[in-house]
């Protein structure tokens, strides 16, 4: 089994054995949770006005992983999603696509020809989400399926139990085995369940065990929790992966999941983005949103912005 | 579509402040002239326009506000506390119901960010009132004596840095408990304190309990020294505090003094690196660091420094700098030409001593008082930038390698206000905050403040504490014989 991520390197040997591993997750700057949320909070006060509000309401739009993970999903449902991805907005064709539909890997090849030809990109939930209790020849035969049907996106779940029983090797190298089940034709979206992890700190040793084994994206969560996508775990996410490319020079995506339902709340993520990780990762190849009924949400609002008038829902597409 | 997300203006509205041209002083619950009739001007720091006119009080006008202070002290002082409390909560909520334009006005005339009169400064200053409302029926279960009793008439001399905010601190326990008040707010900032006098009339409180003078030194000077004023208490600078000191020496008066600081902020290598860079960044640019109690000297251990100070640079890069009624501002104007002008000589002396300067790109508007955030690194305890309260958005860092040296180093300084430490071990933030000279330490945060916990200095930063129970001490003389002065 493979243990060496390409990222690795520029931090010397910290994946060689499960005490070195521990021990640099455990070196890592503790993580002060009045501080942290404050912080989050104040950022949450930027007043996003006129042009700003107009470019990122687009931004968000562009971001949106339009997901739909229901045991009832069918074929129609995943055809409708694809359409509506590509043009969110039938009554304005200046609208952007979003960035991804999200699916079950049995859908995988549905969803792809819904999307095909425009730029849409399919992302597979895989590796016995959401609670990833399977064995690892099954989910990595869960991923290869994905990925043979044509998914540009795995999104995986870590195995918490391992993780809070402080087994971090495991961890790791499944997400080292199930990047290399993505090969090269698949990003990997790494789920920790945040909600789960329970403390910042181990938030932050979990989006540097991620980034370690090579994760293309960092996510927060399942959305099928209580607690998903907050300001702060993402405003936390967002430090690592600034300091993850300082350090090794490799950059990351993150992507909040679960819970943002409102155009403010993603303008809010957005500003977290600008500000903490900076400019370079204002673009869908490195921000996502993991969130279904905030399109709709972006959608009123830019038809607002653009009439000057509140439409209703009526006015937009429902899934 | 933009490249970058750059936030349009968000200007908060002027239009729910009503500045009249001229304003009188507040005597004996009227506006009126100064008996010489001089007047003075409030401009707003951040573009240099005039807001309006003041009278500028003198010894005559001193005079005439004692005498209304201490005629209207025999009626307030016998009231029931719970009487007293009544008109506290008032003000308190007339505080809150007018917090917006409060807000406001404090940004035009003061030049700090609407981010902070509307989320700290305001909410601060209804916040004392309530708290001080709440201990006026309670003063015998204060702890100073059964029957505690007010002093008489307090003389109160605040600083332009926080202008209601002080003037809260200094109004609310005296009148709780029972004694009136004669206050001179700064000469750059008076126009808070004269709404407040409005909101005085507003709550129906008795003529003279609240008595407001703007003008400039010698019209405190002329209040301190007044023989018939039975209290002083001021904030601001050390001179000026010094002065009233032997002013007040010898005379019956109790005097309460805050003073300035060149607080120590400690980051130990095992701290919360993001966190830390908020609490630096509060702790200094907050009010673009004209507080007394700014972590203006930054005691980093050696070990982290580098990376500490390349995320420090990198969050400074993203305050932004600008008009004080923007809502997404984060550093406001200086408060007055003058103040600017000591920022600069101290910076500059920094550099010719040796100390090597840093500030992020930042375009300072053309008009108006500015000052970019400033960083001072290769800073020693010689340097006059670790040992003189600058009063400005600048930081001076030094570095320590053992927690007994970055005691003594912190220590090391003829101020003692505040102090911060950073670090994730409980046990050294108590035995490290055991070990310092300061009224205020915080832990993993700075800049807090709440009207339930006592501030004030050791050193050169004064005496006497503000807040909380023990803030009351200072307006009140113990019912024993031995009481009696």
């Amino acid at each position: 089994m493979p243990t060496t991520a390409p990222a690795a390197h520029a931090l010397g040997d910290v994946t060689t054995s499960d005490s070195t591993l521990r021990r640099f997750l455990h070196g890592l700057p503790g993580v002060d949770a009045v501080g942290l949320e404050a912080r989050a909070a104040s950022l949450g006060t930027r007043s996003i006005k006129t042009t700003a509000k107009a470019y990122a309401i687009d931004l968000a739009i562009s971001m949106v992983d339009l997901t739909t993970l229901e045991g009832a999903d069918t074929p129609g449902k995943v055809r409708a999603l694809g359409a509506k991805a590509v043009h969110p907005d039938p009554t304005d064709r200046t609208t952007p696509a979003t960035a991804a539909v999200c699916v079950y890997p049995d859908m995988v090849t549905t969803a792809k020809a819904a999307v095909a030809g425009s730029g849409v990109k399919v992302a597979s939930v895989a590796t016995a989400f959401p609670a990833g209790r399977a064995a690892l020849d099954v989910k990595l035969a869960d991923v290869r399926d994905a990925v043979s049907a044509g998914a540009d996106e795995v999104d995986m779940v870590i195995d918490r139990g391992a993780f809070l029983a402080g087994n971090y090797m495991k961890v790791y190298d499944e997400i080292v085995a199930v990047k290399e089940a993505c090969g090269t034709s698949a990003r990997l979206k790494v789920i920790f369940e945040t909600g789960e992890l329970s403390t910042y700190d181990n938030i932050r040793r979990a989006s540097w065990l991620g980034m370690l084994a090579g994760a293309d994206f960092i996510k927060t969560s399942t959305g099928k929790v209580a607690v998903n996508a907050t300001p702060a775990n993402t405003l936390l996410m967002l430090e690592a992966v600034r300091d993850f490319r300082a350090q090794t020079g490799v950059q990351v995506g993150v992507k909040p999941a679960g819970g943002i339902r409102t155009s403010k709340d993603a303008i809010k993520f957005l500003v977290l983005v600008n500000e903490t990780a900076g400019e370079d990762w204002l673009d869908n190849h490195w921000f996502r949103f993991g969130a279904s009924s905030l399109l709709n949400d972006l959608l009123m609002q830019r038809q607002k912005l653009a009439t000057g008038r509140y439409s209703g829902p009526d006015y937009v597409t429902v899934d | 579509m933009a490249s970058v997300f750059e936030y349009a203006p968000a200007p908060e509205s002027r239009s729910v402040v009503d500045i009249a041209p001229s304003y009188g002083l507040f005597i004996d619950g009227e506006f009126t002239e100064a008996a010489d009739g001089k007047v003075f001007k409030s401009i707003s720091p951040s573009t240099e326009e005039v807001l309006s006119e003041v009278a500028q009080a003198g010894a005559e006008d001193v005079d005439r506000a004692v005498k209304a202070a201490r005629k209207a002290f025999e009626k307030w002082s016998a009231l029931p506390g719970s009487e007293r409390a009544k008109y506290l909560f008032r003000i308190a909520r007339i505080i809150q119901e007018r917090s917006r334009e409060l807000a406001v006005l404090e940004t035009l005339d003061n030049g700090k960010p609407i981010k902070e009169t509307r989320d700290a400064d305001l909410p601060l200053v209804a916040a004392h009132f309530f708290y001080y409302a709440g201990w006026a029926d309670k003063l015998e279960h204060a702890g100073f004596g059964a029957n505690p009793r007010p002093l008489g008439v307090a003389g109160q001399v605040i600083p332009w840095n926080f202008p209601l905010l002080m003037l809260a601190w200094k109004i609310a326990p005296a009148l709780a408990t029972g004694n009136t008040v004669v206050l001179k707010p700064a000469e750059t900032t008076p126009l808070s304190a004269l709404f407040f006098a409005d909101i005085c009339r507003q709550a129906g409180l008795p003529k003279g309990v609240v008595n407001i003078l703007p003008g400039y030194g010698d019209t405190g000077a002329a209040l301190v020294a007044h023989e018939d004023v039975n209290k002083v208490a001021f904030t601001g600078s050390t001179a000026v505090g010094k002065e009233i000191a032997r002013t007040v020496a010898g005379t019956r008066k109790k005097l309460t003094l805050e003073l300035g600081g060149k607080g120590a902020n400690i980051v130990f290598d095992d701290a919360p690196i993001d966190q830390a860079v908020e609490g630096i960044v509060t702790g200094i640019f907050f009010n673009q660091g004209q507080v007394c109690c700014a972590g203006s000297r930054l005691l980093v251990q050696e070990s982290i420094q580098e990376e500490l100070l390349d995320s420090l640079k990198r969050r400074l890069s993203t305050l932004r700098l600008g008009d004080p009624l923007d809502k997404n501002t984060d550093i406001g104007a200086i408060n007055s030409a003058e103040q600017l002008a000591r920022i600069t000589a101290l910076t500059e002396q920094g550099e010719a001593e040796g100390a090597e300067r840093w500030s992020p790109a930042c375009e300072l508007p053309s008009s108006g008082y500015w000052f970019a955030p400033t960083l001072f690194t290769n800073v020693t305890q010689a340097h006059t930038i670790a040992r003189d309260e600058i009063f400005g958005p600048v930081l001076s860092v030094l570095t320590f390698r053992t927690p007994e040296e970055a005691v003594a180093k912190a220590n090391n300084s003829q101020y003692g206000l505040s102090a911060g430490i950073w670090t994730e071990k409980g046990s050294r933030i108590l035995a490290v905050a055991n070990k310092l000279r300061a009224g205020v330490v915080w832990s993993n945060t700075f800049n807090k403040f709440d009207p339930t916990s006592p501030f004030g200095g050791y050193k050169e930063s004064g005496f006497g504490r503000e807040g909380g129970r023990h803030g009351l001490e200072a307006y009140l003389a113990p019912s024993s014989p031995e009481g009696e002065r």
